[in-house]
């Protein structure tokens, strides 16, 4: 349930976004974007990093990267249940793949197999985060 | 009176030459107009340029489903069985039927035609050993497995794996058996079974033991395996576009076999820019091997409601062909393609693969079943972007004016080059050795 809450709650995003952005899609991303990639949950539960396999994320090819949880005094988790979701916001889609968290790497460290980028642009991935201290999300700007 | 003669001769031949010196520099100027501008490009567009171009190709990846893919007994083995017709229903039609070597492995027609006419168009071979999914929709996820599909379909091949089984045994045995080792006993097995559409013969499959029913399809996939193995030598050759890049990029002075004219310039500016054409024709295949919707119009002679990713999705995860499945030669991590495809939502609907642009331009008619009949046609309904005939075209309407088309086409000129595959003895027409 909360998956796909999630998940309409992005589609609204990406949507809402796309008809602000109008004819502006397709052109240059915002140009106040954060591509930092480590940051903190929408309501400031959580600090997650990703690390990618190499300084570069690369085009078409499927990669597995590393995701790193904390609580937001600096614990590391590793008792969460991570969604992965995403897409181009100036295009109105989504991922081209469905990415998922495989395993629990220990240290709060969380291995998600299945990422892809299919094109350059602008692309945000969000991962979901659910553990008892409650759901919150973390959205990662990127740019290709 | 000779010499008045010679003298004439001596004129004429001094006109020719000097028209033909003119006509030269007349072509040269309006169409190579050489030069060197590589400062005109940013450093993204020269990254880009650099990315589109073949030299930025990454090397054939291994496929771990096929443990053939790279063997060439394999690879002679399909080249032959690529070109047989005994491969057919009425003993007629062959890989090459559809998919013809002179014809840059396509047939021309809106509708692929064997043994009867099939729901969408022929793709053609060179160069998708790089893609992780095969066929417009990707129900197909290697090589191999998009072989067997239309060797099965009544509207293609229209045979059956036992049929297939026995044609390997009568005219392949030792260069199967060498490759692939001892074929199994076919004795009183039919003439004709396997899981198809045909009463008859899915009857006859029915009753096989299940035991003899894996032989039969261990021998089928390898079939597949061994035209794979053709397959994935199938290539595109520079073009003058990758030779273009080479010089531009390099700061040369730009000779008659890789200058641009200005048409083809402007034209390489608005695919990278304006006509947002490289989001999607991207790397150097010049396509991002996924799925879109584009409001491509309904075919009035294909495949009705034809609703693409959405049907190829759910076909190739249900494959006994595919990645994870019993024919396969690949371990669970190595199937990450499919373990992690999309299955289900409103972008599969009506989307279709993105096709390589290399040679498009000599692929009439275009997209999926035909639809267009000239590039022009297509460049027109990408401008216009109309509404999807079901879910949600990607396009947004790009208004560019008649002459900006007229520059994509030409620059659309420009990615034309033989494709290679084996056995090719000479570069003529679209085919050449690699």
């Amino acid at each position: 349930m909360r998956s796909t809450y999630s998940h309409y709650r992005l589609t609204v995003l990406i949507i809402v976004t796309a008809a602000i952005s109008g004819c502006m899609a397709m052109m240059a991303p915002p140009a106040n974007l954060d591509y930092s990639r480590v940051r903190t949950s929408v309501n400031g539960r959580y600090h997650a990093a990703i690390k990618p396999d190499g300084d570069s994320i690369p085009q078409g090819k499927l990669q597995k990267w590393t995701l790193h949880l904390e609580t937001a005094s600096g614990s590391p988790i590793d008792d969460a249940t991570v969604s992965v979701d995403g897409g181009m916001p100036q295009h109105g889609h989504g991922l081209p793949t469905k990415p998922l968290v495989t395993r629990h790497l220990g240290n709060g460290d969380h291995l998600v197999e299945g990422m892809k980028f299919n094109m350059g642009g602008w692309w945000v991935v969000k991962f979901r985060v659910n553990t008892t201290a409650g759901a919150d999300s973390v959205v990662f700007n990127l740019k290709l | 009176m000779t010499s008045t003669v010679s003298r004439l001769a001596i004129v004429r031949l001094v006109a020719l030459a000097a028209s033909s010196v003119a006509l030269l520099a007349f072509t040269l100027a309006a169409t190579a107009t050489p030069r060197t501008t590589s400062a005109t490009w940013t450093a993204d567009e020269r990254a880009l340029l650099r990315s589109l171009s073949l030299s930025a190709l990454e090397k054939l990846p291994a496929d771990p489903s096929n443990k053939y893919a790279d063997d060439s007994a394999a690879m002679l083995l399909g080249g032959r069985l690529f070109f047989d017709t005994r491969l057919s229903g009425n003993g007629k039609v062959s890989c090459a039927t559809c998919h013809a070597p002179d014809n840059g492995f396509q047939d021309g027609l809106p509708l692929g035609k064997g043994v009867g006419t099939a729901g969408r168009r022929t793709m053609p071979i060179a160069g998708t050993a790089h893609s992780p999914w095969q066929f417009w929709d990707g129900r197909a996820d290697s090589h191999w497995a998009q072989a067997l599909g239309p060797l099965e379909s009544p509207a293609e091949h229209g045979g059956d794996r036992t049929q297939y089984a026995h044609v390997m045994r009568a005219h392949y045995k030792d260069a199967y058996e060498a490759v692939f080792g001892a074929l199994p006993d076919l004795r009183g097995l039919p003439e004709r079974a396997g899981p198809v559409p045909d009463t008859t013969r899915s009857r006859a499959w029915a009753r096989i033991v299940p035991v003899r029913q894996d032989e039969i399809s261990r021998v089928y996939a390898n079939i597949g395996k061994a035209i794979a193995a053709y397959e994935r030598k199938i290539v595109f050759t520079p073009a003058r576009f990758d030779r273009f890049v080479e010089a531009e990029l390099a700061g040369r002075q730009h000779s008659v076999t890789d200058a641009f004219s200005d048409d083809e310039r402007a034209g390489l500016r608005l695919f990278i820019g304006k006509a947002n054409c490289s989001t999607c024709h991207n790397g150097s295949l010049l396509t991002d091997n996924h799925f879109h919707n584009t409001g491509v119009p309904q075919s009035t002679d294909g495949a009705a409601n034809d609703s693409g990713r959405t049907t190829g999705v759910r076909a190739v995860m249900a494959s006994e062909f595919n990645c994870v499945g019993k024919h396969s030669d690949a371990k669970r991590d190595d199937c990450s393609e499919l373990r992690f495809a999309v299955s289900e939502g409103s972008e599969l609907v009506r989307a279709f693969k993105t096709p390589s642009l290399r040679n498009a331009v000599t692929r009439p008619p275009f997209m999926h079943a035909g639809q267009f009949a000239s590039i022009s046609d297509v460049l027109a309904h990408y401008n216009r972007a109309p509404t999807a005939p079901a879910g949600k075209t990607e396009l947004k309407r790009l208004r560019l004016s008649d002459s900006e088309l007229r520059q994509l086409e030409a620059f659309l000129n420009t990615l034309v080059s033989p494709v290679g595959f084996p056995g090719a003895t000479a570069s003529r027409g679209a085919t050449a050795a690699p």
